[in-house]
């Protein structure tokens, strides 16, 4: 998306993730407690917690923010939610953050998150539902064929515990499950894909 | 006249063949025993669960978990919608509470699903199985049903994060909260109440993209439960479920330990306590065999 316009906000961040990011208009209610950091169950693994990114977006540290993974670091436990005193929707401001990341081309492409999420998306948007079995495959072999195999024999008796426990289904390869019209369900998701890059667009 | 009936959405993962189908089998006896109609929402979609995002962003992973209400106001309406899943109750949720919220989110949703012919309204009532099971139906009804007491059992509740965070379950704490060691105590069975990782992140999708971090907090959780004397663990999510039950292996090879504690639903205890058969009950779904229960079950 690299031809969005966002040459307006080059000077002022904050205005620019209230402006493009999902729950950005919260950012500027932090009041650095550090609770979230505290309460973050993958914490430690944060190259910047929550209150740090959100100080960071104020003080215009633009490619420090959108390159860094720690947002990708979010499990989604809602455990900041909970407990910030604020009530900032902070869980959903680091995946907004995550995406406006991507979107921007920031991101690298190998980050594993950021390759889980996006496999995990294109395998819903295929046939409606997630195909489990297609969604292992395609994490196994993201890096190539040779790292595919390597993975797939690291993780075989997983797979056949699995499938002993009829949890996982060969022949899901065959389509698996799915709504009954995937391509309208495309075309409604593509419609609602066209309006958000719009409403982007516009605001910048 | 079922005593209950609701708009259900069974989600991706509780399909046949699917990672949490043992949840829906016994789920399915348990509300045949308590008189619930689970009518299934037509056609629902994945709502693209916690980790979608990255690829959806907002108004498509909104719109999702729309064309799953209107589906629903459309087919079953006027019933409360009922997820069993943590993901697909949260998102459902969230979803309808920020359309409701933001009339533009709410237009633009509804231009998107007007392109196969749907319209979101909202107003419903979007609710966890466990709150049907705990509010409608309520412990004491639950403990009339149990022919097979599960006694002598002690049950480590592990509620994990999504059906806790950010709704929970109204009166509940989101530290402490209480309903499954309840359920626990209903069917029969010793919950244990000292059980610290109650509420303790199972690394969730990231168990995919981030086995190591992930199975490093799975690793904790399972210590937790073999320190306060548990037989097994027992979980209202699908995902907290397979991230730590199928992993231990992985995890005894990293670290040398020796796990080998089953992860069950609380609809498996319920439905054993109910007196249904294993395979009503879905142990035969177990990667880890639940014995203690399979030896009551065919008792």
């Amino acid at each position: 998306m690299s031809d969005m316009n966002t040459a307006k906000y080059r000077t002022n961040f904050l205005k620019e993730v209230e402006a493009n990011v999902e729950e950005g208009e919260w950012v500027k209610m932090c009041m650095q407690c550090g609770v979230c950091a505290g309460s973050c169950p993958l914490g430690k693994h944060w190259e910047h917690p929550p209150q740090e990114i959100f100080m960071m977006i104020r003080a215009g540290k633009r490619e420090e923010v959108l390159t860094s993974d720690s947002m990708w670091m979010c499990t989604s436990c809602y455990n900041c939610i909970a407990r910030c005193p604020r009530g900032l929707p902070i869980t959903h401001i680091m995946h907004g953050l995550a995406t406006y990341a991507k979107r921007l081309g920031k991101i690298s492409e190998k980050q594993p998150t950021n390759e889980f999420s996006q496999i995990f998306w294109d395998n819903l948007m295929k046939k409606g539902r997630v195909n489990e079995l297609k969604m292992g495959l395609s994490m196994y072999f993201k890096d190539g064929f040779g790292q595919g195999i390597k993975n797939a024999l690291a993780n075989q008796k997983l797979g056949q515990n699995m499938m002993k426990a009829k949890r996982m289904n060969a022949m899901e390869i065959m389509g698996g499950h799915g709504v009954s019209s995937p391509g309208d369900l495309q075309k409604i998701i593509a419609k609602a894909q066209e309006i958000e890059d719009s409403n982007i667009q516009d605001q910048s | 006249m079922a005593k209950k009936e609701v708009s259900f959405y069974p989600g991706c993962s509780s399909q046949t063949g699917a990672t949490s189908s043992n949840y829906l089998v016994s789920l399915q006896s348990v509300c045949q025993e308590l008189d619930i109609t689970l009518n299934e929402i037509p056609d629902w979609n994945c709502c693209s669960a916690s980790i979608g995002y990255g690829g959806g962003g907002e108004l498509p992973r909104l719109t999702l978990s729309a064309r799953n209400i209107a589906l629903s106001e459309a087919n079953n309406a006027g019933q409360d919608i009922v997820s069993p899943c943590a993901a697909c109750w949260l998102n459902t949720r969230e979803s309808q509470e920020r359309l409701e919220h933001e009339d533009k989110m709410k237009q633009d949703a509804n231009t998107a699903l007007s392109e196969a012919g749907l319209t979101f309204n909202g107003g419903n009532n979007i609710r966890h199985m466990v709150e049907v099971l705990i509010e409608d139906i309520g412990f004491d009804a639950i403990k009339e049903k149990v022919k097979k007491p599960l006694e002598g059992l002690k049950i480590a509740g592990y509620v994990g994060c999504q059906t806790n965070r950010p709704f929970g379950i109204a009166g509940e704490s989101f530290e402490n909260p209480l309903y499954l060691d309840n359920m626990i105590e209903s069917v029969g069975a010793e919950a244990i109440t000292t059980f610290e990782k109650k509420v303790q992140c199972c690394g969730g999708a990231l168990a995919f993209s981030e086995p190591v971090k992930s199975q490093e907090m799975i690793k904790g959780i399972i210590e937790a439960a073999y320190d306060n004397g548990a037989d097994m663990i027992a979980t209202p999510c699908p995902l907290c479920q397979a991230n730590v039950e199928i992993y231990q292996d992985q995890i005894n090879a990293t670290y040398g330990t020796k796990f080998d504690m089953p992860v069950v639903y609380y609809s498996t205890l319920m439905s054993v306590a109910f007196g249904h058969s294993a395979k009503d009950a879905a142990l035969n779904g177990q990667v880890i065999k639940a014995k203690q229960l399979e030896d009551i079950a065919n008792k």
